[in-house]
């Protein structure tokens, strides 16, 4: 191995040990700031490497450095724009976002391969099959990983719905009919290395589509999750493909890592993947729940009287949920809570794992509202604390504080851990109205005598509530 | 061949690493560790790249390996950046709690 090799492969191999410890890093909260900026750094220098190769190896033509400059401004630039006005309330639909552009770049690569082979293409044939099961994979995967992206990106902004052809049985026809002409289209392409490619490209694209829309919300998360492990795969596809190895590792760890994120949030929500995946969203049981599903004994009252309790009670529990992303009423809230904590009231956060539309969504959104770290406390924390609790503030959840998870062995929830906010003495739910929450189930919180309804925009309810508590004379005596 | 087996083989390491690499992560980190791996996903822009560098005088091959490596960067940019933006809220947290306990 000559000089050049040598650096080159120390270039890579010094990339690969920091995306190592970069996805290592991310794990933990104390590094993961830092580990993130040592995956960006690992990146750059596998460019470098790249480039360095490049340069050695024949040169770069000028033409080339111009598509180059071309294609990574562009992208760049859009990028940057992007993460950088997003609210912090969209970040599961831009991850989905990004992702699919990753699947894209997998997808352009195995297609520009395949229809314009990189010159000596016929010289071995055990070469050329290993180049066209990695443009299959990579073609395949890739086109799922962006049109499912797409599509998980336009349900959690609410641009789609499920038709109703997507949520009966029929689906899986389908879904099957599509594998198996994209099967066959491999097959094909794997035959002749030419034919089928398109109709690879389109069956895979459609069954993405087809296998995305009938998710329900609240298990996007999952989904997007799995996806980001699919760009991984199409991403070492890729490596295969052009014969890079350090894309095949980084591909490979990006793959692994996000198949075992996705079963980390799945045993959150107590769901198994194959349900998540093919049972669409709970919506055969879901009939059978809301016949008996009438609610009788509905308490609402007004922001004043939940001030008046508010200002007696000594420890306070809030339960946030999506309601509260999409009202933007975090700032309010911690407004509301600075108050009661002036009074010398014990204000904590319930955090249920997947509360909001994406685990840790909840979190990133008090954060940005500056609500104490240390306030936020995870389910089985928080759970045996709910006796001794005087007030419970659940705003925009739904799901998550359902009792039925627990007493209803036929409600399509149980089994999944809730929080047990019916053990506090009074339970406020701040929402907009009776609908029901993602899961499309009657919650028999709602019913229980020591449950009061605040019907209103969480924003709103909260603003009249902060003005209610100031009229009290709370927060004065601080 | 010899590469097949030696990619075959780093496939297989690779994926045994990031295996290994997650085990316990707190439902905080959940959404900046995908979107964190997500933007490394984006390491496709490698193979756009070595599209590019390999395509000499092919018009249409540097334009797809173009676009690949602009769609590839969209994703590696916009991940890390949106992933640190999420990050720097808890971190900023933290500082703030240990100037208070400092003073």
């Amino acid at each position: 191995m000559n000089v050049v090799g040598i650096v080159k492969y120390s270039i890579d191999l010094i990339a690969v040990l920091l995306l190592a410890l970069g996805i290592k890093g991310l794990s933990k909260v104390r590094s993961a700031r830092e580990a993130n900026r040592l995956a960006a750094i690992a990146m750059f220098l596998a460019v470098l490497g790249i480039l360095f190769n490049g340069i050695v190896e024949g040169g770069i033509s000028a033409s080339a450095w111009i598509w180059i400059a071309l294609g990574s401004c562009i992208g760049s630039i859009l990028g940057a724009l992007i993460a950088r006005i997003v609210p912090m309330t969209s970040m599961p639909e831009i991850v989905a976002l990004f992702n699919g552009c990753g699947g894209m770049s997998s997808l352009i690569v195995a297609l520009a391969v395949a229809l314009f082979p990189l010159s000596n293409s016929d010289q071995i044939d055990n070469f050329a099959w290993v180049e066209r099961a990695s443009i299959v994979v990579s073609v395949f995967v890739g086109s799922i990983t962006f049109t499912g992206s797409i599509v998980a990106m336009g349900k959690l902004q609410g641009w789609l719905a499920t038709p109703s052809l997507m949520q009966s049985k029929f689906r899986h026809l389908i879904n099957i009919s599509l594998t198996i002409s994209s099967l066959i289209a491999a097959i094909e392409l794997l035959r002749s290395g030419q034919t089928g490619l398109w109709l690879l490209v389109i069956s895979s694209g459609i069954l993405g589509i087809g296998v995305t829309l009938p998710i329900g919300g609240a298990d996007m998360p999952v989904v997007i999750s799995l996806l980001n492990s699919y760009s991984g795969v199409a991403a070492a596809a890729a490596g295969f493909v052009v014969g890079s190895q350090i894309l095949i590792v980084a591909g490979a760890m990006v793959g692994a890592a996000g198949l075992i994120l996705t079963k980390v949030m799945c045993d959150g929500m107590n769901r198994s993947l194959v349900s998540v995946l093919f049972g669409g969203a709970l919506s055969t049981s879901m009939d059978t729940a809301k016949g008996g599903g009438e609610y009788v004994n509905i308490t609402s009252c007004s922001p004043e009287e939940c001030a008046l309790t508010l200002e007696a009670a000594e420890r306070v529990i809030i339960v946030p949920g999506y309601g509260l992303a999409v009202a933007q009423a975090q700032h309010t809230l911690r407004e509301v809570t600075r108050l009661l904590e002036v009074n010398n009231i014990e204000v904590s956060y319930a955090i249920h794992p997947v509360a909001g539309r994406m685990p840790g969504h909840m979190n990133v959104l008090l954060a940005e509202a500056d609500v104490p770290y240390e306030q936020l406390k995870e389910m089985e924390v928080i759970n045996p604390e709910f006796p001794a609790t005087d007030v419970v503030l659940v705003l925009g959840a739904n799901d998550v504080v359902n009792p039925q998870a627990k007493n209803d062995p036929s409600s399509p929830l149980y089994g999944m851990p809730v929080l047990d906010v019916q053990e506090a003495r009074t339970v406020f739910v701040i929402k907009r109205g009776m609908s029901a929450g993602y899961s499309g189930i009657k919650n028999d919180l709602f019913d229980l005598p020591n449950t009061s309804m605040v019907f209103g925009d969480a924003k709103k309810v909260l603003g009249d509530l902060l003005v209610e508590l100031k009229e009290l004379g709370i927060g004065r005596n601080g | 061949m010899s590469f097949l087996s030696e990619a075959l083989w780093v496939l297989l390491l690779g994926s045994l690493l990031g295996l290994e690499l997650i085990g316990k992560v707190p439902p905080t980190l959940h959404t900046p560790l995908m979107s964190g791996a997500n933007a490394i996903s984006g390491i496709t822009m490698l193979a756009a790249l070595t599209l590019i560098i390999k395509a000499g005088s092919n018009l249409p091959l540097l334009i797809m390996g173009s676009i690949s490596l602009g769609f590839a960067l969209f994703n590696v940019i916009g991940g890390f950046l949106v992933t640190d933006r999420m990050l720097a809220m808890f971190s900023r947290k933290t500082s703030r709690r240990n100037r208070r306990i400092t003073k």
